[in-house]
């Protein structure tokens, strides 16, 4: 047989039935539901007459509406309420694998509860209303984001209508330097093929490099994904996948799970697959990443320094780099090091696993947040999170360093909620996007790493945190 | 759905590359359970001076000048010219519905983000995809006339200029079938119920694991 790429295995095993156009069926095993983009599809379900096909297909959370302080007050804002009990009630009524409703001691971000339950298991197709869903691909799942008419559409049928991706392998080999991490390679890759370099393929990560990431920092890799305009990011099962996977709430126990594992190791491309497009890095050259534009493709070396326009020939390039440059307040040719830092940010689906906040303690311990820094906010992925960082005592690192150790949820990554940036802020962030207004309208945000971010909350600036340690 | 079959409508240039769904609808108005009502939010950040806030009465907000859709050449525009990879970000699906909402119902670019471009289909809304030079001719032209209307036909695959230039656009068969008809995907989907039932009785007899 011939050899073939991870992608296409998931899709062929997942066919139900195909089009003469190639347009198919797609069944789709894991369907995890939030609060914000379910709501016209219940309602679109029951104006139907329609019931679900499988609830056990589905997973469900609060997560981007509620707060991340002072839970004994509920959600404060009416709209945000509404639609959490909205979720609550529509989930009351449907019914689902597992609910994690706010202030549920299993409650979080949905890309993070997702794996850490063993929801997601390697094989599955996964999706979601929400863009990162992408983050699952770590276990090799066919996992992407989806609108609201196909949530209720995979309510209704269990299916997707689907069109095969093209394959991009992204290899990246070598060892990744001290004080750089997957989200590091995440931005690298970005600055590299653009935002738009992923656009109608499925990216699949791999390489020396990607087989010595935890699952944590595959998430974090495949997670970024659709930054690259990839729906799709994909790493092979290997021991780590395994290994991650054993124990989990919703994994198979016992020998059903050496029978899926026996299953789940055949997951990866084969020897000599073809890809579409192969995009190769060395681990070694990539150095610590910010983000210094309103795009994560407008991203440089924390030891770089933002572009000038002046030099750029193509006119809608120099444009954008022009409104991006005035947006965020930075004068061309700035060093990255002497851009300023209000907020800090530790948290979304990106960066909020245990690992993250485990790198981003051994940067903060024993230092102190920079009198001009404003407010770092540690918001942990989920409630299992928080938990395991509280037995490690990394929250007391936080809270010594004048860190707020906050509830989990979205937070900050888009402002849904109360944790937002003031016009103008520049904000240090873990999360994925630096769009205009996506932190708070008016706000400023620059991606980074856990690590970088804390150097920053530390330094007041940006600082290479290769320094700091 | 609603039906798409063909246009004659105003077009408008929006000028930029990477326009990404938290403009197209910012987050705030995510709050809402309604799929309806998203128009007068449509760039919300761009298109007001103040800031916008879900259940205000947009009316007597003061719109920024400077921002395309405001001028007063362009009201009533039905035809959104835009740049590479419109719609990246996000899968809100709040992003076709504000732009539905506002009366587009055709988006022309160099390409589109993947998530966004198949929700455009599911809300009766029409993304074409052109090659450079195409594009750019028409933001040329539209930028230099007046009352600048493109004709759209589906069935026909083409974009008609004023000057009677007939560009030619690709479309996947399916979802052209489906837009010209304004399908229910659903309903469609449901034909092949017994197909489903099938595969999944077969993959759970395979896969236990994946049905807990």
């Amino acid at each position: 047989m011939e050899a073939q790429t991870l992608y296409e295995k998931l899709w062929s095993s997942h066919v139900v039935h195909q089009e003469a156009d190639g347009t198919a069926l797609i069944y789709i095993d894991r369907h995890l539901v939030h609060e914000v983009t379910s709501p016209q599809a219940f309602e679109g379900l029951k104006l139907a007459g329609r019931k679900p096909w499988r609830v056990s297909s589905i997973v469900a959370t609060a997560d981007h509406n509620t707060p991340t302080d002072h839970w004994e007050r509920g959600i404060e804002d009416p709209v945000s309420r509404q639609q959490v009990e909205t979720l609550d009630a529509n989930i009351r009524e449907v019914g689902a694998l597992a609910y994690f409703p706010f202030k549920d001691s299993r409650q979080g971000i949905v890309h993070v509860i997702g794996p850490e339950n063993g929801a997601t298991l390697p094989g599955m197709t996964v999706v979601c209303g929400d863009s990162h869903t992408s983050t699952h691909g770590a276990f090799a799942c066919l996992a992407h984001g989806i609108g609201t008419s196909e949530v209720e559409h995979v309510m209704a049928t269990q299916c997707l209508l689907q069109k095969k991706s093209k394959t991009m392998l992204v290899k990246v080999d070598g060892k990744l330097g001290r004080g750089v991490y997957a989200k590091d390679i995440a931005l690298a890759v970005i600055g590299r093929i653009g935002t738009a370099g992923g656009t109608g393929y499925a990216i699949e990560f791999g390489g020396s490099a990607i087989r010595a990431l935890t699952m944590e920092g595959r998430m974090t890799l495949c997670n970024m994904a659709i930054e690259a305009g990839a729906r799709a990011g994909l790493v092979g099962v290997d021991d780590i996948t395994i290994d991650y996977l054993r124990g989990k709430p919703f994994a198979p126990k016992g020998e059903l799970f050496d029978k899926a594992a026996a299953y789940w190791r055949t997951l990866k491309s084969d020897e000599g697959a073809r890809f579409d497009r192969v995009v190769e890095l060395d681990a070694a050259e990539i150095l610590p990443q910010v983000t210094w534009g309103t795009s994560p493709e407008m991203v440089e070396t924390v030891t770089g320094r933002v572009p000038d326009p002046a030099k750029i020939a193509d006119p809608v390039k120099r444009e954008g780099v022009e409104r991006a440059l005035k947006y965020m307040g930075l004068a061309p040719n700035t060093a990255i090091s002497e851009i300023p830092v209000d907020q800090v940010f530790i948290g979304s689906c990106t960066n909020s696993r245990i690992e993250d906040l485990r790198e981003a303690a051994a940067v903060a311990k024993g230092r102190k947040k920079a009198a001009s820094v404003k407010r770092v906010l540690v918001v942990p992925g989920s409630g299992l999170v928080k938990q395991q960082a509280e037995t490690e005592g990394l929250d007391k690192i936080f809270i010594d360093a004048g860190f707020e150790w906050r509830e989990p949820g979205c937070s900050m990554c888009l402002a849904m909620n109360a944790d937002r940036l003031e016009p103008g802020e520049h904000c240090a962030s873990t999360s994925n996007r630096n769009f205009e207004g996506r932190q708070g309208a008016g706000g400023r945000t620059h991606l980074v790493s856990p690590a970088m971010a804390v150097a920053a909350a530390v330094a007041g600036h940006f600082v290479d945190v290769r320094e700091l340690s | 759905m609603k039906p798409f079959t063909t246009l004659e409508a105003l077009a408008v240039p929006l000028d930029r590359a990477n326009v990404d769904t938290d403009a197209i609808i910012p987050k705030q108005f995510l709050k809402s359970i309604k799929r309806s009502g998203f128009g007068p939010n449509l760039f919300d950040e761009w298109r007001y001076l103040d800031h916008g806030e879900p259940g205000q009465d947009c009316s007597g907000r003061p719109g920024n000048p400077d921002f395309v859709l405001n001028k007063a050449r362009y009201q009533g525009a039905q035809i959104l010219l835009t740049r590479d990879n419109f719609g990246c970000g996000s899968s809100r699906e709040h992003a076709p519905w504000a732009l539905e909402d506002y009366g587009f119902r055709v988006l022309i670019g160099t390409s589109f983000a993947d998530i966004f471009f198949n929700n455009c289909f599911k809300n009766g809304v029409l993304p074409i995809v052109l090659p450079a030079a195409q594009v750019d001719e028409l933001f040329r032209q539209c930028e230099a006339a007046d009352g600048y209307r493109l004709v759209v036909d589906l069935a026909a695959q083409t974009v008609t200029r004023p000057d009677g230039m007939i560009v030619k656009f690709d479309v996947d068969p399916f979802r052209k079938e489906c837009l010209l008809n304004g399908w229910d995907d659903i309903g469609l989907t449901l034909r092949h119920a017994d197909k489903i039932r099938a595969f999944e009785e077969k993959r759970r007899a395979e896969h236990p694991y994946y049905f807990a």
